[in-house]
């Protein structure tokens, strides 16, 4: 009975033991994870001549050992006073809401009508969705830019959202959470009482699928903050440039301004950074539910 | 009086109209715009002539595209079989019960996959930097042996390019494989351990079976992500292939025939070889996994 006793002890160690080299392996990887973010920040905040003296934030008598008054904030202010940053942050801004926005409802629609309704050409279109989600986007980009060139949409924020406003994935998505969530029962009785197929549509079907609009709409939106190929093609006059292609023009200009770099990188994905931070948990849940469920 | 009201034939199109105005338009037209124009030599959007079946004759010949071909090869290879291996083991052990801080560590792995591939190819060109870059410094003060002028971004661009892509997606697949993680069965991996199962055994007989159809999907999307790789590169060597072509990719060859020669019947030839692959591909993994269930 001792030896039960101890053999349960040991076990209890051995898990101990097991979930402190878990830990030591996760807070590694972490550091690791988190490095270039933290050396990103650094060299938006300091002077290029501590830039290559530290490897972090510049050394010094300070709080942690840290030169607190050795940082300045100047390469922001140059990049907003000088460089128009600021136009570029609104055209992402611009063009990420809108494309988010329309592009959303415009998938939530069309998933609605093939889950939801019986109609000739269904089969067909469902067919042509799944098709389409193999077809890799460069494929589109030679034939695309022709057709904007073609309808006058070159050089127009028309020509970047419209695109992008029937993402066979989308249509997909919203089609598999409303053939699982939306029950077709509440729907024949709200028709019973003689609602209407828009309002049934805006009423009962939307706030049932909250969830998969909000993640849908955060995975759109970075999405198009992110793009750099499509406005690199389309746009040509810089005060239209969204931030993904300012910031690759002012490598050009500032190709050993290191400093001021990083702080137009620290501009482009802060708020990316702070959107996920705030609704991380509808982010993460719509992403993994289409592979993990369907 | 009739009992039951059927849906008005109008509805469904009416949800379906904007979604599939705009995907026959800048999805399916380009698509047939596509193949005609892989038949044409053209010069910019205006200017093409038709020359059949020769871009592709070309394009078996082009030792540029091989090179582009095999550089994404590489690229790919090294993704999956480091990036997927890792993201896995990511997850088993954030997926361990009662760890504490699952969600911070969570959020960590994942943060990197907000930032924009332009955004990252800015910060890791800098870490890059022979002697004054942070990769190049931190392994030399860990490891002294390590050569200060390690030659990233000249003779080991694509190690380059798999270390910024790993520290990009990893936790991004990480979640996906954790959410399927969490659906494994707790019981039977302790029912397992109680008649005597290995870690070894039980990784390989419970935990891969049961997130086998999640994996194959992920391994899928990691593989089509990568062969359309094109900003990490296309920035992080000054918007070209780098020394000697050394880091070029077939969707950079495609954007360089295309927007920067003109070319866009060649561009599309290439689109079409891309196109053809993925879609081999992924034809692959169907019958795998559909033979995995039966």
């Amino acid at each position: 009975m001792n030896s039960n006793k101890q053999l349960q002890m040991n076990q209890r160690t051995v898990a101990q033991i097991w979930l402190t080299v878990i830990y030591f392996f996760l807070i590694l990887f972490s550091v690791i994870t988190l490095i270039p973010f933290v050396w990103m920040f650094s060299a938006a905040l300091k002077d290029n001549v501590d830039f290559f003296s530290s490897l972090f934030l510049p050394t010094g008598d300070g709080f942690l050992g840290i030169a607190w008054d050795r940082l300045t904030l100047k390469h922001f202010h140059k990049l907003f006073t000088e460089k128009g940053i600021g136009q570029a942050v609104l055209n992402s801004v611009f063009l990420a809401s809108s494309t988010s926005v329309l592009a959303t409802i415009c998938s939530a629609m069309g998933g609605y009508a093939l889950s939801k309704y019986k109609f000739t050409g269904r089969a067909f279109i469902t067919t042509m969705v799944l098709s389409a989600l193999i077809i890799p986007g460069p494929l589109l980009l030679a034939p695309g830019y022709q057709l904007l060139y073609n309808l006058g949409l070159l050089n127009s924020y028309a020509g970047l959202i419209l695109p992008h406003l029937a993402p066979a994935f989308g249509v997909f998505l919203f089609r598999q959470t409303m053939l699982n969530s939306v029950p077709n029962e509440s729907l024949e009785s709200a028709r019973m009482d003689g609602a209407g197929e828009i309002r049934i549509f805006f009423t009962m079907v939307i706030p049932i699928i909250r969830p998969m609009i909000g993640a849908y709409l955060i995975i759109t939106f970075l999405a198009s903050w992110n793009n750099f190929i499509a406005p690199q093609i389309v746009l040509q006059s810089p005060e239209k440039f969204p931030l993904a292609v300012a910031i690759n023009n002012l490598k050009g200009v500032y190709a050993e301004d290191y400093g001021m770099l990083m702080a137009g990188t620290v501009v482009s994905v802060a708020p990316m950074l702070i959107l996920f931070l705030l609704m991380q948990k509808e982010f993460i849940a719509g992403l993994t539910s289409g592979a993990v469920k369907g | 009086m009739k009992r039951f009201r059927t849906t008005p034939l109008w509805a469904p199109w009416f949800f379906m109209g904007p979604f599939l105005f705009v995907f026959l338009t800048f999805t399916t037209y380009p698509l047939f715009q596509s193949m005609f124009l892989a038949a044409h030599q053209t010069f910019g959007p205006e200017h093409s002539a038709f020359i059949g079946w020769d871009n592709f004759r070309f394009l078996l010949s082009d030792p540029r595209f091989w090179k582009a071909f095999k550089n994404t090869l590489y690229f790919v290879s090294g993704s999956i079989c480091i990036q997927l291996p890792l993201a896995l083991a990511l997850a088993m052990l954030l997926n361990r019960p009662n760890l504490k801080g699952r969600a911070l560590f969570r959020l960590i792995f994942f943060a990197p996959s907000l930032i924009g591939m332009v955004f990252v190819a800015m910060i890791f060109r800098l870490m890059f930097e022979k002697r004054t870059g942070l990769i190049n410094v931190l392994l030399h003060s860990v490891f002294p042996s390590f050569n200060l002028e390690f030659p990233w971004l000249d003779t080991y661009l694509m190690p380059a390019l798999i270390l910024a892509s790993l520290w990009m997606h990893a936790g991004f697949y990480m979640v996906f494989f954790l959410a399927a993680l969490q659906n494994v069965s707790q019981e039977q991996i302790e029912a397992a351990s109680i008649d005597g199962a290995g870690p070894w055994q039980r990784f390989r007989h419970i935990i891969l079976p049961a997130i086998a159809p999640v994996a194959s999907f992920i391994c899928l999307l990691s593989i089509i992500g990568s062969f359309q790789l094109f900003e990490l590169p296309y920035i992080l060597l000054n918007n070209t292939g780098g020394p000697q072509d050394r880091a070029l990719t077939i969707v950079m060859y495609l954007y360089e025939t295309g927007f920067e020669i003109g070319d866009l019947g060649y561009a599309s030839a290439i689109g079409w070889v891309l196109a053809l692959l993925l879609v081999g591909l992924a034809t692959i993994q169907r019958t795998l996994s559909k033979k995995e269930e039966q």
